[in-house]
C-alpha cells in the first residue's frame, strides 16, 4: 500500500517535497559538511545529480505530450539543446576579455572566423533577462509554429514522430554550419561566470543544482496542474480516441498544441539547467538519438506518470555513468535491451508494473478493478493510426 | 667570369669499382632503350655541332636561337637533351669543353655522351661547368619540346602535347601547329591540333579570316575552356572578331547550363538510386506491413558487411574470383540480412503488432545492439571494401562524366525495383502478401497462414536491406554507423512516396534525389539537405499521406 501510495498521483507531492529537500540538503552536504565525512556529497557528484534532474524535466516534459496526449515526439531534444544554446550564448557573453583573443564583444570562435562583428540575433544576451526570454520563447515559438502546422493538418502518429526526428536533424545539420553563428562543430563552451559567479565553483554548482531541483518541482506542480484539469481530461481522451473526441466537439488541434507548447517551453528550460552544469553546449545535443534516449526514460520510469518520466530519467542515467565508467562496451548492448524489454515487457514502466501489481492486490481486497484492463484498453485505442494485423485476429 | 659548379659529390676514388661496373651497365641499358629505332631521326653528324652550339653560345640570345637550331632538326633525340638543359644538367667538361649530360649517382657524377648515351668517364667535382639557364631560356626550351613531342610517333604523346599547348595557347606556336596538323594522319589527334592551333591563331595577329575559323573550331569544342579564350577574345576589342567570338561563348554558355543541368540530373539520379535501395526495404515493412522497422538501415549495414566478409575470404583464398565478390555477396547478404530479419519479426515485431509506437521503440533498440555488435565484432574503424574492375573507371558522354560505378548502381536499383515489383505481382508468395495486406482475416479465412506471410514479408523488407548494402558498400565507407546515414532518409523518401505505394517509393527517391542536387549548387550540400527536409516537413502538413496516397478502403486495411 505504501508504495502504490508513494507511486500514485499522490507521490508528486512526495516527490515534489523529496526535490525541494534536496535543494537545501544537497548543498548543505556539499559545502557544510567537511570532506571525509560520510554526509559530505562531493561537488561531481553534486553536478551529476544536477543534470540527471535536468534530464528528469526533459523527461518530464516529453512524457507530457506522449502519456497524456499520445504524441510520440523524437525531437524533443531539439527544444531541450535551443534552449541550451540560449544558455550558452548567455555563458559566451559572460566571457568578456577572458577568451583566448581577449576580444571584449566577439567570443572566440568568432574572432577565429574572422567576424567583424556580433550577429543580430547575439545582441542583448548579455543581459540575463534576455537570454530567460529566448530560453522561453525560441522553443515555445518553433513548437508553436511546428505543432501549428502538423495538427492543423491531423499528422498524427508514426508520421508525425518521423517528421520531429526530421526536425532536429535539420536543425543538427544546421547547427553543424559554422555560417550559422554558433560555434559550429564545437557549440559553445569554456564558460567562465554566471550571474557574476565562478561557474566552476562548488557554490555555484550547489546553487544550480539546487535551482534545477526547484524548477523541477515546479515543473511537476505545473503537470498535476495541467493532467488533473479538465484540459488533462481532454487529452487523455484524445490520446485514447482522437477522432471521438474531435467527433463531441472538441477543437483536438488546439489542445494538441498548447500542450505541446507547453512541453517544448518545459524542454528548452531544462536544457538551460543543463548547459551550465555540464559546461558545454554543441550541435550533437540534436542528434536525433539523443531524442530517442530521452523517450526510453520515459517508458523505463511508466508513461502516463508524472512520477515515472523523473524516476527513469535517473534510473537510466545512473545505469549509463555507471556502464559508461566500468564496462563501456556494453553500454549501447544494455541501452538497446532496455528499449526491447521495456516494450515488450513492460509497456507501462516501473510505475505501471508496481501500480498493477497494487491494484492487482486490492482488488482481492474489493478494491478497485480493472486497473490492467483499462491499460489494455488504452494501449489498444493508441494503436489506431496504422494496421493492426495481430490485433484484428 | 664562369659560374661556380655545385657539384655535391666526393673524389671518384672512393667509389669502388664494382658498383661503378653496375653502374655503367645500367646507363649503357637505359641509353640503349632512349636510342631505341624511331623515326624521322637526323644524321647524327648534323646534330653534334648543333649540341657543340649550346655549350659554346654566349648569352642567353645565342642560347635561345642554338635552341631553336637544334629543335627545328624535329629530331627526337633533342627533346631529352633540351631538358636535361632545363633542368641544370647539361654541362660542359672543362677538359675539352665537350658538352656532356652528367647524372648523379649516390657519390658519383658521370658524363654520358648526350648523343649517343655512351658514358665518357667520371668526372670530379670541379670537372664540369653548368650550361646556365632563366627562365626565358626554360620557356623556350618548353615550347620547342612542345613542337618537338608534336612529331613524337606515339599517337598519345602527340595529343597529349597538343592538349597541352591548347592550355597555353601560345601564339608563337601557331606556325608549328599548322605544320603538325598538315602532317597528321590520325583523324583524333589532329581534331586536338586544330584546337591547339585555334586557340593560338586566336592570341596572335593572324588575318580575320583564318580568326573566325578559328572561332568555329573551338565552338566546336564547347567546353569550359574554349569559352574561356573565347570571352577573352571577346573582350579584346570591337570588330568582327570578337563579336564572332562573343556570339560563340554565348552559345557554348547556354550549352554548357544545358549539360550543367544534365550533369546535376545524373547526379540527381544517382543518389536516387541510392536513396531507393536503402528505402525499397523499409517500403515493404512500412508500407505494406505498417511495421517502423528503425533497425533497416542496420540492416543495409549487415548486407555492406557481408560483402566485406566475403571478400576477404576471396583476398585469402582465392584471390581470382575478386570480380566476381559482388555477385557471390548478394545472394549471401539477401539471406543473411533476410534471416536476421525473419528472426527480428519472429521474436520481437510479433508481439507489438498494431503498436507502431512501441515498435519504433523497440527496433531503435535493436539498431543499438546490431551496432554495438558489429563494433565489437569488426571495430569502430572504417573497413575497406574494393571495386570489383568493371565498377571502377569512367566514360565521357558529351560534357558528362559517368562513372562505371555510380551507373551500375541505378541499373542496380531499377533492376531490384522491376524484381520486387514482378515479384508482388506474379508470384504466389506476393499474391499472399497483398491479400493479407488488403484484408487480414478474410485472407486468414481463405486459408494463408498469415504469420509465415509477416514473417517472410519481413524477411523480403530486410533483405533487399541487405543487398543494398551490398552496392553501398562500393560507393560509402562501411563502417558501423552506416545504416544511422540512411534511415532518416529513406523514411523521408518513404513518407514522401507515399506509404504502402512503391511506384511512389520510386518517383519519391528520385525526385528527392534530384532536388538535393540541383540545391545543392545555390545553397551547398548541408543548407540543401535541411532544405529538403523543412520542404517534406512542410509537404506533410498538405498531403499527410503522401505524393501516391492509397485511397479509399485499402486506408483503412
Amino acid at each position: 500500500m505504501i508504495t502504490r501510495r508513494l507511486l500514485g498521483d499522490g507521490g508528486i507531492l512526495v516527490l515534489v517535497a523529496v526535490l525541494l529537500a534536496a535543494a537545501v540538503l544537497v548543498p548543505l552536504a556539499n559545502l557544510a559538511m567537511p570532506e571525509g565525512s560520510a554526509l559530505h556529497i562531493g561537488t561531481s557528484s553534486v553536478q551529476l545529480f544536477g543534470k540527471y534532474l535536468a534530464y528528469a524535466m526533459l523527461a518530464l516534459s516529453v512524457d507530457l505530450v506522449w502519456g497524456y496526449c499520445g504524441i510520440l515526439s523524437l525531437g524533443h531534444g531539439a527544444f531541450f539543446a535551443l534552449g541550451g544554446y540560449a544558455m550558452g550564448m548567455y555563458l559566451m557573453r559572460q566571457i568578456g576579455a577572458r577568451g583566448v583573443y581577449a576580444n571584449p564583444v566577439l567570443p572566440d570562435f568568432m574572432v577565429f572566423l574572422n567576424w567583424p562583428e556580433l550577429p543580430w540575433y547575439w545582441y542583448g544576451f548579455d543581459q540575463f533577462w534576455v537570454a530567460a526570454i529566448a530560453i522561453v520563447a525560441v522553443p515555445g515559438l518553433l513548437a508553436f509554429v511546428f505543432g501549428w502546422f502538423a495538427f492543423r493538418s491531423r499528422v498524427t502518429g508514426v508520421y508525425l514522430s518521423i517528421i520531429t526526428q526530421a526536425m532536429t536533424f535539420a536543425l543538427l545539420l544546421a547547427f553543424f554550419r559554422n555560417d550559422m553563428g554558433f560555434g559550429g562543430n564545437n557549440g559553445l563552451t569554456d564558460f567562465k561566470d554566471i550571474w557574476g559567479f565562478n561557474i566552476q565553483s562548488a557554490e555555484t554548482r550547489s546553487g544550480l543544482f539546487a535551482a534545477t531541483a526547484l524548477m523541477l518541482a515546479g515543473a511537476l506542480l505545473v503537470c498535476r496542474f495541467v493532467t488533473r484539469s479538465k484540459l488533462g481530461k481532454v487529452l487523455v481522451a484524445i490520446r485514447d480516441a482522437e477522432s471521438r473526441t474531435r467527433f463531441i466537439g472538441y477543437r483536438v488541434e488546439h489542445y494538441k498544441l498548447f500542450v505541446w507548447t507547453l512541453s517544448a517551453v518545459m524542454a528548452g528550460i531544462a536544457g538551460a539547467l543543463y548547459v551550465p552544469q555540464v559546461g558545454i553546449i554543441n550541435p550533437s545535443e540534436f542528434s536525433p538519438a539523443n531524442s530517442i534516449e530521452a523517450v526510453i526514460w520515459v517508458a523505463v520510469g511508466g508513461r502516463g506518470t508524472l512520477i515515472g518520466p523523473v524516476i527513469g530519467a535517473v534510473l537510466v542515467n545512473a545505469g549509463k555513468t555507471y556502464f559508461t565508467g566500468a564496462l563501456p562496451e556494453y553500454w549501447l548492448f544494455a541501452l538497446g535491451g532496455l528499449f526491447v524489454f521495456v516494450t515488450l515487457f513492460l509497456p507501462k514502466g516501473i510505475v505501471g508494473l508496481v501500480r498493477s501489481r497494487a491494484g492487482r492486490k486490492s482488488e482481492v481486497a474489493g478494491g478497485i478493478a480493472g486497473g490492467v484492463a483499462a491499460d489494455e484498453a488504452s494501449a489498444a485505442a493508441e494503436a489506431g493510426v496504422a494496421a493492426k494485423p495481430q490485433a484484428a485476429e | 667570369m664562369p659560374p661556380k659548379t655545385r657539384l655535391a659529390t666526393r673524389p671518384a676514388s672512393a667509389v669502388p669499382a664494382a658498383a661503378l661496373a653496375t653502374l655503367l651497365a645500367t646507363l649503357l641499358a637505359l641509353a640503349a632503350l632512349i636510342l631505341g629505332p624511331s623515326a624521322a631521326r637526323a644524321d647524327e653528324a648534323t646534330l653534334r655541332p648543333l649540341v657543340a652550339a649550346l655549350g659554346t653560345a654566349t648569352g642567353f640570345d645565342a642560347l635561345e636561337q642554338a635552341i631553336g637550331a637544334l629543335a627545328a632538326t624535329g629530331d627526337p633525340l633533342a627533346a631529352p637533351i633540351l631538358e636535361a638543359l632545363s633542368a641544370g644538367d647539361l654541362q660542359i667538361r672543362k677538359a675539352d669543353k665537350q658538352v656532356v649530360l652528367v647524372r648523379k649517382d649516390g657519390a658519383t657524377t658521370i658524363a654520358i655522351d648526350p648523343l649517343t648515351g655512351a658514358a665518357l668517364g667520371e668526372l670530379g667535382r670541379r670537372d664540369a661547368e653548368k650550361i646556365r639557364v632563366n627562365n626565358r631560356i626554360r620557356n623556350a626550351i618548353q615550347a620547342a619540346n612542345a613542337a618537338l613531342t608534336l612529331r613524337s610517333p606515339d599517337a598519345a604523346v602527340r595529343a597529349a602535347a597538343a592538349a597541352e599547348m591548347f592550355r597555353a595557347s601560345d601564339p608563337s606556336m601557331a606556325a608549328p601547329l599548322a605544320a603538325a596538323m598538315a602532317d597528321e594522319r590520325d583523324p583524333a589527334v589532329k581534331a586536338v591540333l586544330e584546337e591547339a592551333w585555334s586557340a593560338a591563331i586566336l592570341k596572335s595577329d593572324a588575318p580575320e579570316a583564318e580568326k573566325l575559323a578559328a572561332i568555329a573550331v573551338l565552338e566546336a569544342r564547347g567546353d569550359r575552356d574554349a569559352m574561356g579564350i573565347l570571352a577573352g577574345v571577346a573582350a579584346s576589342g570591337t570588330g568582327a572578331v570578337p563579336e564572332a567570338a562573343a556570339a560563340a561563348a554565348a552559345s557554348i554558355d547556354s550549352a554548357l547550363a544545358v549539360w550543367g543541368a544534365a550533369q546535376n540530373v545524373w547526379y540527381g539520379l544517382s543518389l536516387g538510386s541510392v536513396l531507393l535501395l536503402a528505402a525499397i526495404g523499409l517500403a515493404i515493412t512500412f508500407g505494406v506491413m505498417g511495421v517502423i522497422n528503425m533497425a533497416h538501415g542496420e540492416m543495409v549495414m549487415l548486407g555492406a558487411y557481408t560483402t566485406f566478409v566475403v571478400q576477404e575470404i576471396i583476398r585469402t583464398s582465392a584471390p581470382e574470383l575478386f570480380d566476381m565478390s559482388l555477385a557471390i555477396a548478394l545472394p549471401l547478404a539477401f539471406l543473411f540480412a533476410g534471416g536476421v530479419g525473419v528472426v527480428i519479426e519472429r521474436t520481437i515485431i510479433r508481439w507489438l503488432y498494431g503498436r507502431p509506437l512501441e515498435t519504433l521503440l523497440a527496433t531503435w533498440g535493436l539498431s543499438l545492439i546490431i551496432q554495438q555488435a558489429i563494433r565489437t565484432i569488426f571495430g569502430a574503424n572504417n573497413r575497406e571494401v574494393g571495386n570489383p574492375s568493371w565498377m571502377s573507371g569512367s566514360f565521357e558522354l558529351g560534357q558528362l562524366s559517368i562513372t562505371y560505378g555510380r551507373l551500375w548502381i541505378v541499373v542496380f536499383a531499377l533492376v531490384v525495383f522491376a524484381a520486387l515489383m514482378l515479384a508482388m505481382r506474379f508470384t504466389p508468395f506476393g499474391l499472399q502478401m497483398r491479400a493479407v495486406t488488403q484484408n487480414r482475416r478474410m485472407a486468414s479465412v481463405m486459408g494463408i497462414r498469415t504469420p509465415w506471410v509477416d514473417a517472410m514479408t519481413f524477411g523480403l523488407g530486410s533483405g533487399i536491406a541487405g543487398i543494398a548494402g551490398v552496392a553501398l558498400s562500393q560507393i560509402d565507407n562501411v563502417s558501423p554507423n552506416l545504416g544511422q546515414s540512411y534511415i532518416i532518409d529513406s523514411f523521408m523518401v518513404v513518407v514522401f512516396g507515399g506509404v504502402g505505394n512503391l511506384w511512389g517509393t520510386l518517383v519519391g527517391a528520385f525526385t528527392l534525389g534530384v532536388v538535393n542536387k540541383f540545391l545543392e549548387p545555390y545553397a551547398g550540400a548541408v543548407l540543401g539537405k535541411i532544405f529538403v527536409l523543412v520542404f517534406i516537413i512542410l509537404f506533410i502538413q498538405k498531403r499527410p499521406r503522401g505524393l501516391f496516397a492509397l485511397k479509399g478502403r485499402a486506408v483503412e486495411a
